[in-house]
Order: structure tokens, then C-alpha cells, then sequence
């Protein structure tokens, strides 16, 4: 796999500087983005950011104001919706209320000159493949939010599109049911293996869903990577602070490998970063990579700290560290068995280490 | 990598499906067919206000001759007085009325409910006649007037408040039953007395609906010509004038003067009732807890009190011009008969007026139906083609800012001009069929469009994305779904076409007499019983297709809206 995603030179869809406009607003300002066959993509992003209108771009419902989409080898920015070649499942579902749930999912099949025991073996197939064969002849408001939108995912999967698109599908459902609907829908893709992408906010989602995520904000893209690219090593400050928790200490930096924040000069490892020596940088360190147990130098710099808080989570505690020096407290994550093992509490000081390959810094 | 790429500066525009091409044309065609139904009548009639007898241009000599005719200037004085007091009090009686049925416990509230809604099965001519029959010169309680006739404006105030009632009532039961019942029990919990709730709570949530109510009556009284007509005796208003302007005296560029003063505060009101009507959305909170008043015996007795006299009053009109149609000779022979029914046996084309009614009715229901469903369903439902969906949401307001009358003529402007292409509709039934349309175009359209945004935005996306034409789901779901609403405009239309007088009075021929235009015909003759007996008709008619309506609306939603039922 090359650093752009794609597989044997080329993807299955392309997009090459994209850009909307609504009125003066600039939705979105020049997205490049190659998705392969078969991969499964968020887009990822805080509301507004874009990623709505790059997922009705690609449908075609709101055709981009200039920039190009190859599907599968052919140029489609131009074509009308119903010559495009998508399946999509809209966050309301859009399901016909006065439709059976087989009437629903057969919809699209009867406009393609199927016969009507095709369509019924068809309907069946994918009713079965969600796993409502029962529900077959039941109306859509007689079942719970969670078969519903099973329902529009076997409607959208019915004429066999070559890519499915998902705005927000799990969205209006409750917490649990969502859970339990990531995996089905994830199953279900790798099963179909039909290239899908998946409009979110929720990072839960997209980073137990996606084979890779398109982290969006503004209108551009910040980074496109595997779940574990984005979440170890983010590309940008936004999204090391979109994805997942994280500490953010400003400083300057002192070499390649060195920074000093506050009274202090903090050692890490990535030294990919194009900064100059003397530039304002941030540092970043998740919560749980701040270490407490078998401090030592070999691991990174290590600091002298003070428990301020502690916080219990239910499966882990948070504490509110403040190290020696320091004005800003460090949030740090603590497993139970570590607080009961070192006898953590609040008030206590405390070595910890601040490891070398989890530290990222960015220029401020 | 950049083989794709395009210059920045390089739009793309979207090729259009040969289905979305299909809905294009339907839209321009129902863009069309407003601005030949609607703006260039209108702009025909403007046209003549600024014309002299011969044609030619003259600017604005008409007008200046209008205000310097006394007899015709002090209509506008009428015109104001006698709309705003039939206004103030049409509003006061309905909110009470609104208020008895939404804050207080008392019994029959449905049945207050109908009786308030009957006046609107009745053409405006119906409370003019029953007025001349209860204060009339040979009136029954006469005596109430303490000598003042009521023959004037005292005679316009009254009909029109009973034929108002129910539009004020409907709006502001509205805007009332969104009560918010935690907002009274927080000012409960407050200690907050009976008035000062009023005062804070439920005025200003009916605040609203208030104003809505009043621009709305106001502009159906000065617009308004039966109740004139019949009461009005010598006290002109705008509305008969332009009667007698064109009517009596064939002065067609006078007649259109009027027509454009009389359009001006219907304009204004009509404008200053969309801006509040925006404003009201904001204050609907999809959390609110509606509000069950609580019984108490002094409030809900003062209520039905209150209740009983207005719904006494209602029921008093109605009864009396259905009591004066069956009676023999008034006030001489009392003995019931059908001798006034027989319209066959007096001037005009009798019995035949009534079924041109109906005629002319179940034409306007079904063809108005179908145009104003399918033109709402292209404006709200279709992509692109922006220009022309907007232009169909502006025409398809007009109507309501347009009194019939000056609608009429300016049908008789258009449509009689020998140049026109479309002269032959003239004088025919199909003409009266496309006026009324354009008359009640924008509720029905307005009706039209709430049932459709209440359907999910993503249906058409959908059923693009499932390559199924539009039209197969506009056939399939959107239809289907929206049935109540069809039928409710299809209702809508049918009651107003029965008991419509202003618009078509100016473009009916002999043989397509219409049975309310029969009702001002014979009454103008002096046969005030007979017009009692066929504004009756048109009563009993437009109360039976509700009774109907009513049953098919509840078989419908048995058999074919099953999937409303969890």
C-alpha cells in the first residue's frame, strides 16, 4: 500500500480538487482523496466541517462547484444522480412509510426489468442477509430504530451498487443499539466487500469501523490514515485533539529532539516535525501513555509530580497531575491495578515519564 | 496523479437526467398556467385604471377623479370603519370562544367546535338576508335596534362578524392549543394569581394568532361583498362599488380604480400576516407538555355561558334564513312550504344554477386539486431550476392578497379582449373553474405544502439513487401518503367554489349562473325568500360533502393508511 492508499496505481474512486461553495461560504476548498475497491472510509469530523458535502458530492446530490470524481475508471463529476452507481443510507433512513419492508427493499429492483420471482428471491436474500426474513411484510413504523435502519441498508444494497455511502447512519439511535449495529454493518461490508464510506462525528465509530479514516475540518482534509495512524500519530494539532483525549504543553524548541516547556526541557523521538530550533511548538501526550510504573530515563524525560485530582472512571482513574516547574496540570490515565499497587492518591508526589515515542510536536 | 485535476476557475455543472427534464417542464407548465390565471389578468386590470374609455393612456386622471368624487372617496372611510369594528370584535369573540375550548373544562367542547365552523358553509349573502329577516322592516326582534335600521353599517358589522368568526376562531384555537402546560404549572408553583396567569402566560402565548387573526378578518371584511350587498342599504363600500362601478354603470376604468385601492390594504395586511406567521415557528418547542385545564366549576360555567350565547347567535342566523325559506308568505303566512324551493317557477334559470354549482364545484375540486398538489410537490420536492420553483411560491401566495372581485374583473379584462387567444373560455363553465382555482389557490397550496415537509427531505434522493423516476414515487409514496391532505384541499375547494359570490359575479353568463350568484340575483329582485332558500341549498350541499368527506377520510385512513398503526 502506497503513502496515497492505493492499490496497484489505481483507486476505485478519485477525487481531485474538490471545492464547494454554498452562496459565499466555502464548504469545501480542494479535497484530493483516493478510495480503493472494497475499503471501508469515515469521514470524520466536528459538524460543519465538511464532510456531508464531500459524501452529497460524491452521490451527486450536491454536485461540487468545480473539481473532478472518477468511479471505477469513469468520470462521473458531472453526472445526474440516477447515472451514478451508489447505494446510500441516510441518517432519517428515508424509509416509504406506506411500503412494506419488502416493498422497500425491493424498490429499486423493480424499475430494472426483474421478474417478479427474481425480485423476491433478491428481497429475501437481503432481508435474510440483515436478518429480518420475518419482518418482510411488517410497515417501517411497526419496527424499532435499529430494524429500520437495517431496512434502508438492505433497500441501498439491493441493486448491487459498487459503493455505498452512509451519512451518519447510526446517529439517531440509542447508545447501545449503536454498539451492536457498528459491528453488524461492519460485517456485513466485509462480507458484501463493497467499498463504503461512512460520514460521522463520533470517533468511537469511525475508529472501530473504518479500514482508514479521512480526518476533515474547514472544509480540507487534516489526515487520512488507519484508525492506529490517527490516533498514535496525528498529522496536524487538530487532530490530535479531535481524536481521543490529549495533553497539550506549549513550548519552544530547543534541537531536533528537545524541547523545553516551562522550567524544563522535554526529550522525544518523533523529529519528523519541520520546525527550526527557537520556533513555539505544542507538545502532545495522550493521557494513557504517561508512565508511573518503573520510571526511568530510558523510557523519556522524567518529572517530578503532584496528584491534584483523582477521578474514578469506572475501568480506569484520571488524575490531574502537575509536574515540579510546571503551571499547567497533566491529565493522566491510571489503570485501577496501578492506583492500588502504588497506593496513588491525592496530594502524593510522584516520578513520572513522559515516554520519548509517544511525545508529537507540532509548531504552534 | 494529476491527470483529473482541472483549473480552479472551471464550474461544474451538472448534467440534467431526462427524468429531471420531465419535471422541469411540468414545473414551467405549472409556472405557466399561474401567470395566465393570475398576473396578466391583474395586469390587465391595472392596465385599465390608467386608460380612458377610448384606450389611451391618461396616467393617473382616474385616480384623481375618484378622490375628488365625495360619494366615492367616503367609501374609503366605510370601507376602514366598518372593517376595523367588525374586526376588533370578530377577534375578542373568538379568542374567548378559543379560549373557553382550550383553557377551561367545560362540557360539549366538540360540539362548540362544529357549531363555530358552520358559518363557513354559508355564502356571505346568508347573513344578510337572515339579518333583514330578525331587524329588517318587517324584522322579528326588531325592536332591538331602538329605531336604527339596520339597513347601514350596523347590518354590515354583524353579518360580517358571523361570517368571519370561524377564520379567527381556527387561527387562534391554533396558536392556543400549543400550550405549553409547564409553563402554567411553573407559574402555579409561583403563586401566581388566576388574571396575572392570563396576563403573562396565555396572552402573550396567543400572541401571535391574535394579530394573525386580526389582519387576516380585516382583510375579509373590506374585501368582502355579499354581506354589503344585501345589508348594506345606501352606505357604500369599496367592495359594492366596484359592483356598481362595472355592473351598473359599465364605468369599467372606474370599477379597476377601485379594484386597485381596494388591493392595496388587502396587499399590506396580507404582508404583515406572513411576517408574524415567520416569527410564530420560533416560539413552538418540540418539548412542550400540552395543557388540560383543570375543571373549576365558577370558570368553566362562565365559559359555557359565554359559549352557548355565541354558539346561540350562529345557530340564530342559520336558523332563521332556513326557517324564512320554508315559510309560506313572511310575515303573513307562517304555514311551512316549499313554495320558495321552486326556483324554477321565478326569473332566472332556477334549478339550473344549482347544478352548475355542483358542476362548477366538482371541476374546481378535482382539476384544482390535482394542479395545486403537483405544482406544491414540484416547488418543494424537485432539484435545480430555482428561478421557476420560487416564482410558482410567490404566484401561488398572490391569491390571498387578491379580493375575488377585483380577481373577476380583471378576468373580464383579460379573457373578453378579443386579441386574446383564450377569448373562447369566455362565457363558458371552464372560465368560472380556472378563477375560483386561482381565487383559493394559495390555502389549498399552503395546505399542500405542510403535508409535504412533513415527508422526509430524502425520499427523492432516494429513489434517485434507486434509479426510480421521480413520478413513480411521487405515485407510489408521496401521493399516498399525503392523502388526507388531498383530501382536505380537495374539500377546501369544493365548499369554497359552492359558496363563492365576489370572483365569479363579473364573469358568469346566463346559462352558467351559479347558485349563490342566483342568491344575490333574486334577492336584488326583491324574492328574499328564494335567495333564503338557495343560499339553503348551498348550505345543506356544502354540509353534506363534509359529513361525506369526514366518512371517507375515516374509511381511507382504515384501509389504505394501515401503516400509521404501530
Amino acid at each position: 500500500m502506497t503513502a496515497d492508499g492505493s492499490v496497484n496505481g489505481r483507486s476505485y474512486l478519485r477525487l481531485r480538487g474538490i471545492h464547494k461553495k454554498f452562496g459565499s461560504f466555502t464548504a469545501l476548498k480542494g479535497v484530493d482523496l483516493d478510495i480503493n475497491e472494497r475499503e471501508f472510509v469515515c469521514f470524520l469530523g466536528p459538524s460543519g466541517c465538511g464532510k456531508t458535502t464531500l459524501l452529497r458530492a460524491i452521490a451527486g446530490l450536491d454536485v461540487q462547484t468545480s473539481g473532478s470524481i472518477e468511479q471505477a475508471g469513469r468520470d462521473i463529476s458531472t453526472l445526474p444522480i440516477s447515472s451514478r452507481d451508489f447505494g446510500i443510507v441516510f441518517q432519517s433512513y428515508a424509509l416509504f412509510p406506506n411500503l412494506t419492508v419488502s416493498e422497500n427493499v425491493a424498490y429499486g429492483l423493480t424499475s430494472r426489468g426483474m421478474n417478479q420471482a427474481d425480485i423476491n428471491k433478491r428481497v429475501a436474500e437481503l432481508l435474510g442477509l440483515v436478518g429480518l426474513s420475518d419482518s418482510g411484510p411488517k410497515y417501517p413504523a411497526q419496527l424499532s430504530g435499529g430494524q429500520q435502519q437495517r431496512v434502508a441498508l438492505a433497500r441501498a444494497l439491493a441493486p448491487s451498487p459498487g459503493l455505498l455511502l452512509l451519512d451518519e447512519p447510526l446517529s439517531a439511535l440509542d447508545a447501545r443499539v449503536r454498539i451492536h449495529l457498528r459491528h453488524e454493518i461492519k460485517q456485513l461490508q466485509s462480507r458484501l466487500r463493497v467499498t463504503t464510506i461512512m460520514v460521522t462525528h463520533d470517533q468511537e465509530e469511525a475508529l472501530t469501523m473504518g479500514d482508514r479514516i479521512v480526518v476533515m475540518n474547514h472544509g480540507v482534509i487534516e489526515q487520512v490514515g488507519t484508525p492506529l495512524e490517527i490516533y498514535r500519530k496525528p498529522a496536524t494539532a487538530f487532530v490530535a485533539d479531535f481524536v481521543g483525549t490529549m495533553n497539550f504543553m506549549k513550548g519552544t524548541l530547543v534541537s531536533p529532539g528537545r524541547v523545553r516547556v516551562g522550567g524544563t526541557e522535554i526529550e522525544y523521538g518523533d523529529t519528523a516535525a519541520t520546525v527550526s530550533p527557537g520556533a513555539a511548538v505544542t507538545l502532545c501526550i495522550r493521557p494513557e501513555d504517561i508512565a508511573v510504573r518503573n520510571v526511568s530515563a530510558s523510557q523519556g524525560t522524567v518529572l517530578q509530580a503532584r496528584i491534584e485530582a483523582l477521578e474514578f472512571l469506572g475501568s480506569f482513574f484520571r488524575a490531574s497531575l502537575t509536574p515540579d516547574g510546571q503551571k499547567t496540570a497533566l491529565m493522566a490515565d491510571f489503570s485501577v491495578n496501578a492506583v492500588n499497587d502504588l497506593g496513588l492518591s491525592r496530594g502524593m508526589a510522584l516520578p513520572i515519564a513522559l515516554p520519548r515515542d509517544r511525545l508529537r510536536v507540532f509548531a504552534a | 496523479m494529476t491527470d483529473l485535476a482541472l483549473p480552479p476557475h472551471h464550474v461544474v455543472r451538472q448534467e440534467v437526467s431526462r427524468d429531471e427534464w420531465i419535471m422541469r417542464t411540468a414545473t414551467m407548465a405549472v409556472g405557466v398556467l399561474l401567470i395566465f390565471a393570475l398576473v396578466l389578468p391583474l395586469y390587465a386590470m391595472l392596465s385599465k385604471s390608467v386608460e380612458d374609455k377610448a384606450g389611451q393612456f391618461i396616467g393617473l386622471a382616474n385616480y384623481i377623479a375618484y378622490f375628488k368624487t365625495p360619494a366615492l372617496a367616503q367609501s374609503v372611510v366605510n370601507s376602514f370603519f366598518v372593517s376595523i369594528v367588525s374586526t376588533v370584535i370578530t377577534v375578542v369573540l373568538a379568542f374567548g370562544y378559543a379560549f373557553a375550548l382550550t383553557r377551561s373544562a367545560m362540557p360539549f367542547k366538540e360540539l362548540f367546535k362544529v357549531i363555530a365552523l358552520f358559518p363557513l358553509l354559508a355564502p356571505s349573502l346568508l347573513p344578510g338576508i337572515s339579518l333583514v329577516y330578525l331587524f329588517g322592516n318587517q324584522g322579528l326582534i326588531k325592536g332591538v335596534l331602538m329605531g336604527n335600521t339596520i339597513y347601514g353599517p350596523i347590518g354590515i358589522i354583524i353579518g360580517e362578524v358571523f361570517f368571519c368568526f370561524p377564520h379567527a376562531f381556527l387561527i387562534i384555537l391554533t396558536a392556543m392549543s400549543l400550550a405549553d402546560a409547564r409553563l402554567y404549572e411553573a407559574a402555579e408553583a409561583l403563586r401566581a394569581s388566576r388574571l396575572r396567569i392570563f396576563f403573562t402566560v396565555t396572552l402573550p402565548g396567543a400572541k401571535y394568532g391574535l394579530i394573525s387573526a386580526f389582519f387576516v378578518v380585516f382583510t375579509l371584511v373590506i374585501t368582502d361583498f355579499g354581506v354589503p350587498k344585501v345589508i348594506g342599504g345606501q352606505y357604500n363600500v369599496l367592495a359594492t362599488d366596484i359592483y356598481k362601478q362595472v355592473i351598473g354603470q359599465q364605468n369599467f376604468q372606474m370599477g379597476s380604480v377601485v379594484s386597485v385601492i381596494l388591493l392595496l390594504p388587502a396587499i399590506i395586511a396580507f404582508a404583515a400576516d406572513r411576517i408574524i406567521q415567520r416569527r410564530q415557528v420560533a416560539l413552538l418547542s418540540a418539548r412542550a407538555v400540552p395543557y388540560e385545564a383543570k375543571p373549576s366549576l365558577g370558570r368553566d360555567s362562565a365559559m359555557l355561558a359565554f359559549c352557548v350565547v355565541v354558539a346561540v347567535m350562529i345557530l340564530g342566523m342559520l336558523g332563521m334564513a332556513a326557517f324564512a325559506s320554508y315559510v309560506t308568505f313572511w310575515p303573513y303566512n307562517l304555514k311551512p312550504s316549499w313554495k320558495n324551493y321552486d326556483f324554477d317557477a321565478k326569473d332566472g334559470i332556477g334549478w339550473a344554477a344549482y347544478w352548475n354549482s355542483l358542476i362548477m364545484s366538482a371541476w374546481t375540486a378535482v382539476i384544482g386539486t390535482i394542479i395545486v398538489f403537483v405544482g406544491a410537490y414540484l416547488v418543494e420536492k424537485t432539484r435545480g431550476f430555482r428561478l421557476c420553483r420560487t416564482l410558482i411560491q410567490m404566484l401561488a401566495m398572490l391569491p390571498m392578497a387578491v379580493p375575488g372581485l377585483v380577481l373577476g374583473l380583471s378576468y373580464i379584462f383579460f379573457f373578453n379582449n378579443p386579441a386574446n387567444p383564450f377569448n373562447f373560455l369566455y362565457q363558458t363553465m371552464a372560465i368560472l373553474v380556472i378563477c375560483t382555482i386561482a381565487h383559493f389557490y394559495t390555502v389549498a397550496h399552503l395546505t399542500a405544502v405542510t403535508a409535504l415537509k412533513q415527508m422526509d427531505a430524502e425520499f427523492e434522493s432516494v429513489s434517485a439513487s434507486l434509479k426510480v423516476p421521480p413520478w413513480k414515487t411521487f405515485w407510489r409514496v408521496t401521493a399516498p401518503v399525503c392523502l388526507p391532505a388531498i383530501l382536505d384541499i380537495s374539500i377546501y375547494l369544493f365548499v369554497n367554489a359552492m359558496t363563492t359570490v365576489s370572483a365569479v359575479v363579473f364573469i358568469y353568463y346566463v346559462n352558467t349562473t351559479l347558485a349563490s350568484i342566483q342568491v344575490l340575483n333574486m334577492d336584488d329582485a326583491g324574492d328574499v325568500a328564494p335567495a333564503a332558500a338557495m343560499a339553503m341549498m348551498i348550505v345543506y350541499t356544502s354540509a353534506a360533502v363534509r359529513v361525506l368527506h369526514w366518512l371517507a377520510t375515516r374509511g381511507l385512513s382504515r384501509r389504505t393508511q394501515a401503516w400509521r398503526r404501530r
